[in-house]
């Protein structure tokens, strides 16, 4: 089966290179495992998609018998649709060159192995997360991914804010994905089965269906999508559950462009986009979701504007694009967001490795306010950021060429446009914050890369472009960034979408935002483009002719910027509300429950009775003969009068 | 009637001396209320019939064994002020467990004493009429056959008292000088005596 | 007329006394080892009662052991006494609780 080449390949060399490694294989032969694993992947993903999505031909593997309880049968499978080889290709062939990237970047690193073994197994696990064809295949994929970012976030663990890093991640994750599990349990109550097929199938059916909870009637299809995207949100820092997604900047560069741009935050993208025959039955869902991504996607940007650590700001823009796909996916354009999710994880990652190629060039310097002026010693990632942003902002020239975002991002805003009273909110705060993005991503590049170096003469001296087993996945991802978006205008979002897409992606009549898309006013469409020009432009102003006004406006308005610099103070009200408290709680239960209570009646408790019991015992060793003599003496003048008293024998 | 009153007189006798025994303050005042109790208690055997035995306790309890408690305590040098003569709190209970005691060791003889009527046939060694043995003969006719080995073992186990009693006591002192007289006559002339030619005027080195 | 329970009464009794004597005393060892003779002599009593009246001579061989056994443990515990003064220095009831848990 050649399909599964597509997604074994990398569990295999993680497996291998995870337990052989360190010992046996060395640096070397596990990275060139490893490498040669997701490269395999990769290329059988394009055969994959050239087949499946191109030649229209979906079809699913059945590969084991997971287990089964009465109606609840989970196997084992390979789903392969358009919407799943489409991810599949996304995955690995990012996965194969931010793994190609670390050998370069993590070369001097002393676990490279373990690196190496933890990208695969998260490779696999995504692979798994979309080739599924049931609920519980994709939890396990999900839970997985999420326990490859804690590995790989706390990779350097030694490090204390790295460990905190990856176990804030794990638990925010964890709040998304009890709701996720409580939507399966959902979707099985609803539907009485966890196979997609199935439960597509009968969606239509059950609109309308209603349960009790506590007192009173709940939309039963609204209750379900709502769940699943509070899963979605945990996965990708929508706003609300997205306070991991800066600290997840702890770990190692590619595990930044791997993980936290292209792939696993945009599991929940892929997660509502394949369930979108039920969500399409559930209007108030959508609209949720379209809300919370509108607000995500601008609350990021503003944020992006104030850091100064270049893959904070990258992280920021990485979360206001998944707002972007949300409230794509909430106006019905499901295609649109699966677009921009295939873009965006080109330029996406080729930013985060380019911030990578800064980070290595200055020997781990992070902080933008000492940078600069580094065009002339490193042209070449200069160049590629260059490429990297144009994408991101969405240039272009209208009816002839545009950079990858231009394309998906536009689509995104011209369906958004075309969706109803929350669609137009998010259309505004879209065009927002493109005006932002631009801005932000021009301010990085400016204090990046132009002006006079701030960095001290010694770091200057040693800056150096990086070796070519970086830049060659670099320039992979450049070429995409750069025709993807030209490239797949078509068959994604274009005259032959539906036929690309067949039965993959479910869209309702009259929700159709794309095909309105289509036809709609000319001026929705040029004004991202226009925005985005306009934000690169107020970014030249501000840090090239007149560097002292970004000071200036930021302390004038002082406590707007301060509200957003500290990031709306979400992890102080979470810290709070939650966190404290559960410390107390379990502080509580620890001293009070298990100490105090369980502890003193158990084994303490045992101990301390025993000790009195026998020391009140030992008071009757008086070592006084006598008083031994009288208590051998009443006893047997006990025992005598009783049998005399009985008549005994 | 004698018999009735040698009999009231002699236990009272007994009973009065062995409560003195137990509260007597002088311990050697003790020692002298127990020979007083055994020798009442050797007349009630005689009343008995039993005289052999009644001689047997003179001579070896009072002779004997009192005796040697007169000399432990004698010995000890035991300082009679300093005794405690604090308040008994046990004596309340301890005379009531008493009362108890006796009181049903009464019952015992007064209710359930039932004598069978096959006991006449089961005597184990019925006594003699005096015409022809005294008590004492008939006991040593008794003791020499029939209960020979119980005898012996009778005199093993004073052996063994009396090994244990030294035992117990015995003191070695030290830098004591003992002849040990194996040594002394096991002596050669060699080990003592030697022969060393001097001339003389010239002294011998002292050694 | 004397039967056989008057002498058994008397036994009752030297037996109670002695067996009072033992932990009613606080004044020292020695009263106990006297309570302990006390009693031998009250179970003699008791079995030279018996061979009386029954007409079976082996009570009184039997009192003869008695009299054995009674001479041995007392000349074993006056001696054991006599090393525990030598090495305390007291004999008072009360000082003896070495044994005290």
């Amino acid at each position: 089966m050649l399909e599964s080449l597509a997604v074994f390949p990398p569990l295999v060399a993680a497996a291998i290179v995870g337990l052989f490694g360190r010992r046996s294989l060395g640096d070397r032969a596990s990275q060139l495992i490893t490498c040669g694993g997701v490269l395999l992947s990769a290329a059988v993903a394009i055969w994959l998609f050239i087949t499946v999505a191109l030649g229209h031909q979906p079809h699913t593997i059945h590969l084991a018998h997971w287990f089964g309880s009465g109606t609840l049968q989970v196997d084992w499978a390979l789903r392969l649709d358009t919407l799943s080889v489409v991810m599949i290709s996304v995955v690995t062939i990012v996965s194969s060159m931010v793994h190609v990237y670390s050998v370069g970047y993590m070369s001097h690193d002393r676990d490279i192995p373990r690196f190496m073994a933890y990208l695969s197994l998260f490779t696999f696990m995504m692979l798994a997360l979309v080739t599924a064809d049931n609920f519980v295949q994709m939890f396990f994929g999900w839970e997985g991914v999420g326990l490859a970012s804690y590995l790989l976030i706390g990779f350097w663990y030694e490090k204390p804010s790295a460990s905190s890093a990856a176990i804030k991640a794990f638990v925010v994750n964890r709040v998304g994905d009890f709701g996720f599990s409580l939507g399966i349990m959902a979707v099985y109550f609803i539907f009485d089965s966890v196979q997609f097929d199935p439960v597509f199938a009968a969606a239509a059916s059950k609109v309308g269906m209603h349960f009790n909870f506590l007192g009173h009637q709940a939309d039963a299809l609204a209750t379900c999508c709502l769940l699943l995207f509070v899963g979605a949100m945990g996965k990708s820092a929508q706003l609300g559950l997205h306070t991991w997604l800066p600290d997840a900047m702890e770990g190692p560069t590619p595990v930044s462009a791997l993980i936290h741009a292209a792939t696993m935050v945009t599991a929940g993208v892929f997660m509502l986009a394949r369930c979108s025959p039920l969500f399409e039955q559930s209007p108030l869902a959508l609209e949720v979701v379209t809300i919370v991504g509108a607000l995500t996607a601008f609350v990021a940007a503003t944020i992006g504007l104030t850091q100064f650590d270049i893959k904070r700001v990258i992280a920021y823009s990485t979360m206001s694009q998944l707002g972007y796909m949300f409230f794509a996916i909430g106006v019905s354009a499901y295609s649109a967001a699966i677009f921009h999710l295939m873009t965006h994880a080109f330029f996406k990652a080729l930013l985060f490795l380019g911030a990578g190629s800064v980070i290595h060039a200055l020997s781990g310097e992070q902080d933008m306010r000492k940078m600069g002026g580094l065009a002339r010693v490193i042209p070449k990632t200069t160049g590629l950021m260059w490429v990297g942003s144009l994408a991101l902002a969405g240039i272009g020239i209208p009816g002839v060429f545009g950079f990858a975002g231009f394309y998906s991002k536009d689509m995104i805003l011209e369906a958004a446009y075309q969706g109803g009273g929350v669609g137009q909110f998010a259309y505004w705060l879209g065009i927002v914050a493109a005006l932002f993005t631009a801005f932000y991503s021009w301010r990085l590049i400016i204090m990046t890369f132009y002006g006079a170096p701030r960095a001290d003469h010694h770091t200057m001296d040693h800056a150096h472009e990086s070796p070519p087993v970086m830049l060659l996945p670099l320039t992979v991802l450049a070429a995409g960034a750069l025709v993807a978006g030209y490239f797949g205008y078509d068959w994604f979002v274009g005259e032959s979408r539906a036929e690309f897409w067949g039965a993959s992606i479910f869209v309702a009549p009259g929700h159709d935002t794309i095909e309105a898309a289509h036809h709609g006013p000319e001026w929705v469409g040029i004004l991202p483009l226009v925005v985005g020009l306009l934000g690169i432009f107020l970014a030249y102003i501000f840090y090239i002719r007149r560097p002292s006004w970004p000071k200036a406006w930021a302390q004038s308005f002082g406590g707007i910027y301060h509200l957003v610099f500290h990031k709306y103070y979400f992890d102080e009200l979470y810290d709070a509300i939650f966190v404290r408290p559960a410390f107390w709680l379990g502080r509580f239960f620890w001293q009070r429950g298990d100490m105090g209570t369980i502890d003193a009646f158990g084994p303490d408790g045992i101990a301390s009775v025993t000790r009195t019991t026998a020391a009140g015992f030992s008071r009757l060793e008086t070592g006084y003969i006598f008083h031994y003599a009288m208590a051998m003496l009443v006893g047997v003048l006990v025992i005598v009068t009783f049998y005399l008293l009985l008549g005994g024998v | 009637m004698i018999e009735t009153l040698a009999f009231y007189l002699f236990s009272a006798i007994l009973v009065a001396s062995a409560v003195m025994v137990v509260t007597s303050r002088n311990p050697v005042h003790s020692v002298l209320f127990l020979i007083l109790a055994f020798f009442n208690a050797a007349a009630l055997f005689i009343l008995l019939g039993a005289e052999f035995v009644a001689m047997i306790l003179v001579i070896v309890y009072v002779g004997a064994v009192a005796v040697l408690f007169l000399f432990v305590v004698m010995m000890l040098d035991i300082n009679f002020r300093e005794l405690r003569q604090g308040i008994n709190t046990y004596l309340p209970f301890g005379i009531f467990v008493g009362v108890v005691l006796f009181i049903e060791l009464a019952f015992l003889v007064f209710q359930n004493w039932v004598v069978p009527a096959g006991a006449g046939q089961s005597i184990a060694a019925p006594t003699p009429a005096l015409d022809h043995a005294s008590n004492t003969r008939a006991l040593g006719q008794l003791i020499y056959t029939h209960y020979l080995y119980v005898f012996q073992v009778a005199g093993l186990i004073l052996l063994v008292a009396m090994i244990g009693a030294i035992v117990l006591t015995l003191r070695h002192r030290t830098g004591v000088e003992r002849q040990n007289i194996r040594q002394q006559v096991g002596r050669k002339r060699g080990d003592v005596l030697s022969i060393k030619s001097v001339t003389t005027g010239a002294g011998a080195p002292v050694q | 007329m004397i039967g056989i329970w008057n002498y058994l009464l008397v036994g009752a009794l030297v037996f109670v006394i002695g067996v009072l004597g033992i932990f009613v005393n606080r004044k020292n060892v020695i009263i106990i080892l006297m309570s302990i003779e006390l009693i031998l002599l009250s179970v003699s009593i008791n079995f030279v009662a018996f061979s009386a009246y029954l007409g079976d001579l082996f009570g009184q061989v039997f009192v003869m052991f008695v009299l054995t056994v009674a001479a041995a443990e007392s000349a074993i515990g006056l001696a054991i006494l006599m090393v525990y003064f030598r090495n305390r220095g007291s004999i008072a009831v009360e000082d003896i609780n070495t044994m005290k848990g």
